[in-house]
This record gives structure tokens, C-alpha cells and sequence, in this order.
């Protein structure tokens, strides 16, 4: 009897390694097929080899000196930052508003932005793009990262207020009783708590601009302004696939810093998405 | 003596605002409020003036959609005409200063009313000093809220409001495209000629049919495999434990077009390296993306490996959080691993991640890179107007606004998702703890 439930608990490991073991060749797969691909002569996808004969960096000096990556990548980065910086900035004071402060209106604000969330961000899309055009900011950064900032914050807004909701009031009441303005209680108080959330939010608007392919196609319309995402689509969606395996070496390029980023604040992000599930 | 006082003064409050009402300001003043009175008073001098006029015209450009259409000699333009969009987002920009104007005019009064009633209880109103200092004191809510509501406003409600009043005109290609033609309000026709009109209907019908299945799908899919291999790594005698987490939590990491993108070419029917394998080792390739059917289970394939590491990483977190104790009366009542799975452990969960997994479910409804990076919504349906087999609405969306100029279509149908996606979110959000203490409803 007691034979018997060892050799099924064994066999019950056997099974799960073998069960984890081939998962993480299908995991890891697509990952190492476009590293080796990168660097595969050829150009095509049809020439590359899951072992090459050779490896190079062919390609990746190409993308550097023959395409208009490196200018795509600062593109991204520097809406990616801008929109960081703006969109943080902007949920986190309506949410320490909405979170410590009753004032008349604050319910009705607080539906409409629960409400406004639900829609397809994509509902408003001709009107941004007429009203970019009008005031002049179609193909321009700056029009960009507008939409992005517009478009995160009542997700953002919510998010973050029911993490402030959790932090307990009795901090601000002391420090209110020591004399601290509201902005003193703000930063010197509810800041340092609120570390976790707002590293999801900061990162979250971080990669925000990196992932998105619609709006950018939308509004960057000349080759040397656009993002990666639009870069790298076309590059890859085009006739023939030719352009396979520079495709492939600025997606690593892309992807190792994120990924590294991501792993990093990994516990972050995972509190993050916890907390704003459980309070709302 | 004392009721008589009152009986007089009380009419301080109604004189106030009744004087507020006919001129923002002049409350004020009657309060002796002189510095914020002659403030409210030029700031709607000012308004009078100089919006009076292009307020009416933005209200006509709103209603007509204007009435000139453009006149074309010989190649050349003759007469300018009215550009119908332009007027009825100008109308719109208009329409939401208005509401702000009028907001501030509900304050003045407010204002007047409430220093009145100071003055009827027989205080003194604060002077013009005083009134900055409570601005910054019981204002900074609204001082904190302001950008943040003027972004909002700007550039997510006035183009949602847009995007809302398309849905009731005739806003498309070929014939009503401005600044060549003109565009008129049609009020629901374009919702009726979706349901009804069948070169519409059996797309529309088609192509929800298969968003609802994959939302349903997808979401479900990731989410118990996401259970699945939390709940193996977490069995007591697996070693490495962390090694495996990291390892299988990679695809989340990775940015997700570029993975879609690897995936798109990994399934390339043609040079694909899977297809390549198979033809090597004498099969037939499989016409992955360009089979309805076999696009369809590609879609779901990869979402899988894209989807799972996130519920794995989340459970991870919610099994540890299970009482040890419950398996331990289980295992002296003589469950079996499955029994315990299924009874013990799936509930629990299930209670923990509920309105994580309907928030899921809305995302994956409007997943829109998953698909269009994917396939593109191909292979192409000769069945469907504007609109591929793999199509979900929201990438019928968008080829129908960016590639056919069906403007008014897209707003019909991004109305449709709005209901599906907002029956979810508020009934998801009703049920969450917050909503209750905050006695938002």
C-alpha cells in the first residue's frame, strides 16, 4: 500500500519534469530562433538555418548604417520617457485628489472615469487625428505623446487611488497635527509609501509606447519620426520578406532591454496588478 | 426681536443670488466682496464680447453640418465650401467650453449664496485675501485635479463625443467625404442598415461570432494553463522552482508585437521553420495562416504562450496564500492530487483572481494586436465586406476607418463593443470590495 503511493508520487515528478522540460522548449523556441537568426547570413527568412555555419553581426551593423533604426529607437525612447514622466505625473495627483479629499463633484468625476476607461480607445480615433491635424501636431512627437497621456489616465487614475485608499490615514492625520501642508504630506508621506504602484504605472506608461502600433501609425506618418513598432512591422509585413533577418536583429535590440527591465521589477509589477485587482 | 432679525437678514442670501444670477459678479459686490465681483464681472464682459459670435456659428456649424458644398470648375476649386467635420468638432470644442463657462457661472452663484448666508447669520465675508488663502486650502483637490481633467476632457471625451455623433451621420466613402461633399446628420440608419442591410449584417454577425469565441477561448485557455503550471512547480518535491518561474515567464517580458511578429514568420507557411521541418520530414505543410480554420487555432496557440506567464506569475503569489492546513484534512480524508485540484484549489482561486479574469476577458474581446499583427485579420473572406476571417471587431475597426473610410460603420460598431465591455466592467466593478466602501453608487 505504501509502496504503491510512493512509485505514483514518483512517477508524478517524472511526469511534471518531463511536462516543465517541454515546456520551456516551446517557451524558449522563438526566443532563441530569432537571436540565431539574427545572426544568420542571408537576408531572407527562407535562407536562415536553425544552425547556422557561421555566425555574424552582419546584420546589426546594417541596421545601424543602412536603415533608420537608430532614429526610430530614439524616437521611442524619447516619447516613451516624455509620456512616463507626463502621465505619472498626472494620475497620481488626480488620484491622491480622489483618494484624500471629498469634495462636491468628486463622486460623478470618478463614475465618469470608471466609465470613460471602457471605451475602445480607438472610438475617438478620427477625432484625434482631425484634431492633431488642426492644431498642427500630425506627425509629431509631441502630438503622440498627448494621445498616450490623454488615453492613460483614467485607467491609471483608478488604479492608483485604490492603492492610496489602502495606506493608512492615521500617517497623514500626525503629520497634519505637526503642522505639514497638504503638498509636504503628499510628498514626504504618501510618496515613499506608494513606491510599488507607482513603479507599475511608471512602467506601464513605459511600455506603453513601445508595444503600441496603432495610434503611431496614426499620427507618425514620415519615415524618420516613426517608433519601432511601425518601423519593425513594416519591415518584416513587406513584399518578399526580404528584410528577415535585420527584422530579427532589431527585435533583439528591442526586446533585451525590456525584457531585462521587466524581470527586474518583476515583484513590482506583480504587486501592482494584485493591488489594483483587490481594491478596486 | 431675534426672528425678526433674521426674517430681515435672510434676504441677504436670495438678494445674492438672484444677483449673481442676472450678472456673474454683482452678488459679489452686493457682499461687499468688491476686488472678486469686478473678477467675475469682466470675466463675463469678456465672454459676451468676444465668444457671443463664434459660439452661434459653431452651434449652426453643429446642427447643419454646414450647407455649402464644395464647387469644383475644370479641376479647380471655386467655392471653398463647408468641411462637415471640421465644423462639428469646432461645435463640440464650443459645446464643452460652454458647459465650463456654465460651471463657473453655477459657482459665482454658489459663491454669492453662501457668503449671503455668512452675512445672514451675522459674520463677516472674508476679504479678498482671506478668499485666496481658502482657495488654496479647501481648493486643492480641484487644484490637483484641474490638468488632469483638462487632459481628459480634451483629448479622450471630446473625441469619444465625436466618435459617438459619427455613429448618426453619414460620415463614409465614396459620396460623403469632406471637404468634397458634405456630410448630414441620418440619425440611426447606420444602425439599422448594420443589423439589416445583409452585405453588413452577415459580416457583422460573422465577425462577432468569432470575437466572442476567441475572447472566450483565449481568456480561458491562458488563464488554466496559467493555473496548470503554477500548480506543478508549486508540488513539494519539483526542485529549481525558481528557475522554471523565470524561465516560463519570458514571453510576458518580451514586448508583444515584436513576439507576434517572430510568430508571424515562425508560422509562415511557406519559409516557416515548422512547415520546413514538416515538409523535411515528408509531411505536408500546414497552411497556417492561410486557412480560416488553422489561422483561427495559430491565433489561439500563441496567445497561449503569451498569455500564460501572466496568470502563472499571479497564482504563484495566490496559491501560497492557500491554507496548508485545508490539503492536510484533505489528504487524512484520502483525496487524490486531482480531487484536491479540482475541489480545493481551483474554487479558491477563482475566488482571489474573479475580477482580474473579467478585466481579461474585456482586454482579450479588443485585442486588437494579437490579431492584426498576427494575420492581419486574413486569410480574406470573400463573404465579409471590409473584413477578413480571422477579423475581430475592433481590427474591423480599424481597416474600416484607416482603409475604407466606412466612418460611420466603425463608430456604429465601436458603440457595440462599448456595451459588451461596459456590461462587464460594471458588473465586475459592483462586486469589488472598493465599490461598496466608497458608496460610489
Amino acid at each position: 500500500m505504501r509502496k504503491n503511493v510512493k512509485i505514483r508520487e514518483n512517477l508524478t515528478v517524472a511526469l511534471i519534469y518531463l511536462i516543465l522540460f517541454v515546456t520551456a522548449i516551446f517557451v524558449l523556441y522563438p526566443i532563441v530562433w530569432i537571436i540565431v537568426g539574427s545572426m544568420n547570413p542571408g537576408d531572407t527568412l527562407f535562407s536562415s538555418t536553425f544552425f547556422p555555419q557561421r555566425l555574424s553581426l552582419d546584420h546589426y551593423i546594417q541596421l545601424f548604417t543602412n536603415t533608420q533604426y537608430p532614429l526610430w529607437y530614439a524616437n521611442t525612447l524619447k516619447i516613451a520617457t516624455a509620456n512616463m514622466i507626463l502621465s505619472t505625473l498626472l494620475i497620481v495627483t488626480a488620484a491622491y485628489a480622489f483618494s484624500r479629499f471629498r469634495f462636491p463633484g468628486r463622486r460623478q468625476t470618478l463614475m465618469a472615469m470608471l466609465i470613460l476607461q471602457m471605451f475602445p480607445g480607438f472610438m475617438g480615433m478620427v477625432a484625434i487625428y482631425i484634431l492633431l491635424l488642426q492644431m498642427g501636431l500630425l506627425d509629431n512627437h509631441w502630438g503622440l505623446i498627448l494621445v498616450y497621456a490623454g488615453g492613460s489616465i483614467p485607467y491609471g487614475t483608478w488604479l492608483v487611488k485604490g492603492y492610496f485608499d489602502g495606506l493608512p490615514r492615521s500617517l497623514e492625520e500626525a503629520a497634519k497635527m505637526d503642522g505639514a501642508t497638504h503638498t509636504q504630506i503628499f510628498f514626504k508621506v504618501m510618496f515613499p509609501l506608494s513606491y510599488p504602484i507607482l513603479t507599475f504605472i511608471a512602467l506601464n506608461n513605459f511600455i506603453g509606447p513601445w508595444m503600441d502600433f496603432i495610434f503611431a501609425r496614426l499620427v507618425l506618418r514620415s519615415n524618420e519620426n516613426k517608433t519601432l513598432a511601425v518601423g519593425l512591422y513594416e519591415m518584416v509585413t513587406g513584399r518578399g520578406n526580404t528584410e528577415f533577418t535585420n527584422f530579427a536583429a532589431g527585435a533583439v535590440l528591442v526586446a533585451v532591454p525590456i525584457t531585462l527591465l521587466f524581470l527586474f521589477l518583476q515583484k513590482y509589477l506583480i504587486e501592482g496588478v494584485t493591488a489594483g485587482a483587490n481594491k478596486g | 426681536m431675534e426672528k425678526r432679525d433674521r426674517g430681515l437678514h435672510s434676504r441677504h442670501r436670495v438678494v445674492a443670488s438672484v444677483l449673481s444670477t442676472i450678472g456673474m459678479g454683482l452678488g459679489q459686490v452686493y457682499n461687499g466682496q468688491i476686488v472678486k465681483g469686478i473678477l467675475y464681472l469682466l470675466l463675463e464682459i469678456y465672454v459676451l464680447i468676444f465668444w457671443t459670435h463664434p459660439f452661434l456659428q459653431a452651434m449652426w456649424g453643429l446642427i447643419t453640418l454646414g450647407d455649402t458644398p464644395q464647387k469644383r470648375a475644370r479641376g479647380r476649386i471655386v467655392v471653398e465650401g463647408d468641411h462637415s467635420i471640421f465644423l462639428m468638432i469646432g461645435g463640440l470644442i464650443f459645446l464643452l467650453l460652454f458647459l465650463l463657462f456654465l460651471f463657473v457661472y453655477y459657482q459665482n452663484i454658489r459663491d454669492a449664496y453662501l457668503n449671503g448666508k455668512l452675512r445672514d447669520q451675522g459674520f463677516a465675508v472674508p476679504s479678498f485675501k482671506q478668499t485666496l488663502k481658502n482657495v488654496w486650502e479647501k481648493g486643492y483637490p480641484y487644484i490637483l485635479l484641474t490638468p488632469t481633467l483638462l487632459f481628459t476632457l480634451f483629448l479622450t471625451v471630446l473625441p469619444l463625443l465625436f466618435g459617438i455623433l459619427i455613429a448618426f451621420t453619414n460620415y463614409s466613402a465614396p459620396y460623403h467625404l469632406p471637404p468634397k461633399t458634405l456630410v448630414d446628420w441620418v440619425g440611426f440608419k447606420s444602425f439599422i442598415d448594420l443589423f439589416q442591410l445583409k452585405t453588413w449584417s452577415t459580416t457583422f454577425y460573422g465577425v462577432i461570432t468569432w470575437n466572442i469565441i476567441w475572447a472566450v477561448v483565449s481568456t480561458f485557455t491562458t488563464y488554466f494553463a496559467g493555473l496548470f503550471y503554477a500548480t506543478i512547480i508549486n508540488h513539494k518535491r519539483i526542485r529549481l522552482k525558481k528557475l522554471w518561474r523565470s524561465i516560463f515567464i519570458l514571453p510576458w517580458a518580451i514586448p508583444q508585437f515584436i513576439a507576434i511578429l517572430i510568430f508571424r514568420n515562425i508560422f509562415n507557411g511557406q519559409f516557416g521553420p515548422i512547415n520546413k521541418m514538416l515538409m523535411d520530414m515528408g509531411f505536408q505543410g500546414i497552411p497556417w495562416l492561410s486557412d480560416p480554420f488553422w489561422a483561427k487555432v495559430t491565433i489561439i496557440v500563441v496567445n497561449i504562450w503569451f498569455g500564460f506567464p501572466y496568470w502563472m506569475a499571479l497564482m504563484s503569489g495566490v496559491l501560497t496564500g492557500i491554507d496548508r492546513e485545508m490539503y492536510e484534512a484533505a489528504d487524512v480524508d484520502g483525496a487524490t492530487g486531482m480531487q484536491k485540484f479540482w475541489k480545493l484549489t481551483v474554487p479558491m482561486v477563482l475566488y482571489a483572481t474573479m475580477p482580474l479574469l473579467i478585466m481579461s476577458f474585456a482586454f482579450n474581446f479588443n485585442n486588437f494586436n494579437m490579431i492584426y499583427l498576427l494575420t492581419s485579420g486574413g486569410p480574406a473572406n470573400p463573404n465579409y465586406s471590409f473584413a477578413g476571417s480571422t477579423d475581430i471587431l475592433i481590427s474591423w475597426i480599424y481597416k474600416l476607418t484607416l482603409d475604407q473610410s466606412q466612418f460611420n460603420m466603425a463608430s456604429v460598431v465601436s458603440i457595440l463593443i462599448f456595451i459588451v465591455v461596459a456590461t462587464f466592467s460594471i458588473w465586475n466593478f459592483s462586486r469589488t470590495r472598493a465599490f461598496k466602501e466608497e458608496d460610489m453608487m
